[in-house]
């Protein structure tokens, strides 16, 4: 070998991949150093029992379901009354979304997920219809906001500047009409979520499948599960004939003619098998809730009258004491357990992601057939809400950190590997490539990766909104000190845990947007269409 | 090597290529020309598919992996040579010996410098000749290259042909470069729309016959068959 060989065999690499290899290697490492902290008890004895038995529910569903025409009338109402007012109100706040404060505000509503919005909402209205949309609209307007802007911004302005009028002309000329696939593409997405988000605000008793569902499940009638669960997939994968810009407001309409957003329950009495309370809103509602979420030690010495000098150190010492003993006993286990549980969740989200796109990848699957086989595994797995996974899961292996991670990785696996599977079918690759898996790691990982690490970090933040709902099947996440919380009606502790939460979450949305700022990846636009998709 | 008798292909109802019949013997360096649009990559693809194992192949749109080094996408043109593990191990860290072999190449091609930075920082022409490099790395008979230097320089273009066509023994490229065709090849094919126009060894080739192949511009011919 030449000295000149030598040398430039020493010399580094230079790659645009290098920080699409720091930022896995980070992630990497941080995994195993959680790994110690993992906890695998598997608590049921005889889990093989119960899998038999979700087997012959899947082989032999049980469609004669009281109430079931309700349960999926109510599951798409609120998803479709949800998502029509979000749009409007996240389309508002997406032209004001360049002022900081409202970007914050934004930021706050959506951290908070779906499921503590309901349980708020629910002191307020009861379980109403109200508290159904209003616990979908205010986080899904926030997350409305930031993407129609982000759509907005990322759509070139090239024309807007070349067009001469006023901002709305030149608004509705250039930006608006390139933006637009984009945004009604997105919105079909979002009204898939909300279908799912409806299906979980069952489990917490308002009157949707989900309810159902988790009837059903805690008294092992698996046939009736499977039923739900087929004819939910079939709601979801059959959205795209009966979800168009023509059949959406009459379909709103009819909804809020049906059950309009009140807090007013006299429509709903129809339901038998609900607990619907008949409770009207009333100021004092506010009044008593502002009341309830005071921290307890203020509550007190609001009712002393009495205020010498005596009396203001010692709330603040019982107020510190409150909230000492809460930091120490739920919010410091919770952020541990939710974020243990997040990266566990996150690594298995990408890891089966990276394993499962090549199923609807035309590059590795050659047949069409194989490839919809694949499509309709992927789309299943990512319909079912992660809440329905989870609970599955845990009857299968018990109370302990593993039903959640499975649960949330396999649904976030799918949707990423969806994603990438798609993007991989843009590209174009050359005749004279070699085999499946030389094609895989040298052909298309290192094409899609930069967008693969992007939809998972997108995910991420999605994730740890997830994992801490997940406490309400009890998993000791933040969710669960959270629904414990409120179902001792300690609506002050409740609210402090959410509001950490919520802190949680934006943590982990500024740092995901810097790694993938750090990452810089050199998109295409159709990829960055599809990125639409993920988001939240 | 090749040998095609009243060949006929369509894209749905347009005919791309009627009636062609040819014949490629071993050894020859074939330049095939012409328009836009007259057949000439359906060709190129069409002598692919009858042997995908024994062709060296330079298409035309490089597809080469953008994050990949230069040294990664031309030894992935001897992937099916080597077992699996040994592609993966080469991939995270490269052997030394694949290294000089690829190495030894891209000196040829003026690539050295270039052979550790991912594709999607160097130019149009270093990515043009790594494609190149991808074809010759195969140990093949045949080199088939669709317009494999149409983004270099006049004194590159003939040293790089002249690098493929002392390195392959059958060679068939795709020209729009007319005084290219001339200068290095034997043998050169006329298309127009779909049907060989002439089919002649460069000395026989005359200035008709060109000016009905690129009947439409305004290419100086006087000067290339000086």
């Amino acid at each position: 070998m030449s000295k000149a060989l030598r040398t430039n065999q020493a010399m580094p690499f230079i790659t645009s991949a290098k920080p699409m290899w720091q930022s896995s290697l980070f992630f990497i490492i941080l995994t195993a150093l959680c790994l110690p902290f993992l906890e695998f008890d598997i608590a049921l004895t005889s889990p093989m029992n119960e899998l038999k038995q979700m087997f012959l529910g899947l082989v032999q569903p049980n469609f004669m379901i009281d109430g079931i025409m309700s349960a999926f009338v109510h599951t798409i109402v609120f998803a479709i009354q949800a998502v029509v007012i979000s749009v409007v109100i996240g389309f508002f706040f997406a032209q004001l979304y360049a002022f900081q404060g409202i970007r914050y505000l934004m930021g706050f509503l959506r951290s908070i997920h779906e499921l503590f919005w309901a349980l708020i909402l629910i002191q307020l209205f009861g379980l109403t219809t109200l508290t159904g949309v209003l616990a979908l609209v205010i986080p899904f307007s926030a997350t409305f906001a930031r993407v129609f802007s982000e759509i907005q911004q990322e759509t070139t302005k090239l024309n807007y500047h070349q067009i001469k009028g006023s901002h709305f002309s030149r608004f509705i000329y250039s930006t608006l009409p390139l933006a637009w696939p984009r945004l009604s593409s997105y919105c079909r997405y979002r009204l898939e979520c909300a279908l799912r988000a409806s299906v979980v605000l069952g489990f917490i008793g308002l009157p949707t499948i989900g309810f159902q569902l988790e009837g059903y499940l805690k008294l092992g009638h698996y046939h009736e599960v499977a039923a739900l669960i087929f004819l939910f997939i079939g709601l979801v994968l059959s959205m795209r004939f009966w979800v168009n810009r023509f059949t959406l407001p009459v379909l709103f309409l009819f909804s809020v003619i049906w059950l309009p957003p009140t807090a007013s329950t006299d429509n709903t009495s129809e339901l038998s098998h609900t607990e619907f309370e008949e409770s009207k809103w009333q100021v004092e509602n506010l009044n008593r809730f502002i009341g309830d979420i005071t921290p307890a030690p203020l509550k007190k010495t609001a009712n002393v009258e009495d205020t010498n000098s005596d009396n203001i150190a010692k709330p603040l010492h019982e107020l510190w004491q409150w909230f000492y003993s809460l930091f120490e006993t739920q919010i410091l286990p919770g952020i541990g357990y939710t974020l243990l549980l997040g990266q566990f969740a996150f690594a298995l989200s990408a890891i089966s992601g990276l394993l499962l796109f090549p199923i609807l990848s035309k590059h590795m699957i050659k047949r069409k057939y194989y490839r919809n086989v694949g499509h309709f595994a992927l789309t299943s797995l990512r319909c079912l809400p992660e809440l329905l996974l989870a609970f599955i899961a845990l009857i299968i292996l018990g109370p302990s950190l593993l039903p959640g991670i499975l649960a949330i990785g396999i649904h976030n696996g799918a949707l990423i590997a969806h994603l990438v599977g798609l993007h991989s079918n843009e590209l174009n690759l050359r005749k004279d490539t070699s085999s499946a898996p030389n094609t895989y790691f040298f052909e298309l990982l290192p094409r899609i990766y930069g967008q693969f690490l992007s939809f998972t970090l997108y995910r991420g933040e999605t994730i740890l909104r997830e994992t801490a709902i997940l406490g309400i099947l009890g998993i000791p996440t933040l969710g669960f000190f959270i629904d414990s919380a409120f179902e001792e009606f300690r609506l002050d502790r409740a609210f402090l845990l959410i509001l950490v939460s919520a802190f949680l979450n934006i943590i982990a949305e500024a740092l995901a947007t810097r790694c993938r700022k750090h990452i810089h990846t050199h998109k295409p636009s159709r990829a960055v269409s599809s990125l639409t998709l993920i988001r939240n | 090597m090749f040998k095609l008798e009243n060949l006929n292909l369509h894209y749905g109802k347009k005919a791309v290529l009627s009636n062609i019949n040819l014949e490629i013997k071993e050894g020859e360096s074939v330049a095939v020309v012409g328009e836009s649009a007259s057949g000439k990559t359906t060709l190129m693809n069409h002598l692919y598919k009858l042997r995908p194992n024994q062709v060296a192949w330079c298409p035309q749109d490089e597809a080469l992996v953008p994050s990949l080094s230069a040294f990664h996408n031309i030894y992935a043109g001897t992937l099916s040579e080597h077992r699996f593990l040994y592609n993966l191990r080469n991939l995270i860290r490269p052997y030394p010996h694949e290294y000089e072999k690829v190495e030894r190449i891209a000196a040829a091609l003026d690539l050295e410098s270039a052979l550790k930075t991912s594709v999607d920082q160097l130019s149009g022409g270093q990515k043009q000749r790594i494609n190149i490099a991808r074809a010759m790395i195969q140990k093949h008979a045949i080199f088939l290259a669709d317009e494999p230097v149409s983004a270099q320089d006049d004194f590159h273009k003939v040293k790089i042909i002249k690098t493929i066509t002392s390195s392959f023994n059958t060679c068939v490229f795709v020209f729009h470069d007319l005084d290219l065709a001339l200068t290095c090849c034997q043998r050169i094919i006329g298309l127009a729309k779909g049907k060989i126009l002439f089919d002649e060894h460069v000395s026989n080739v005359t200035k008709k016959q060109l000016s009905l192949v690129y009947s439409h511009h305004n290419t100086n011919l006087e000067n290339l068959l000086v």
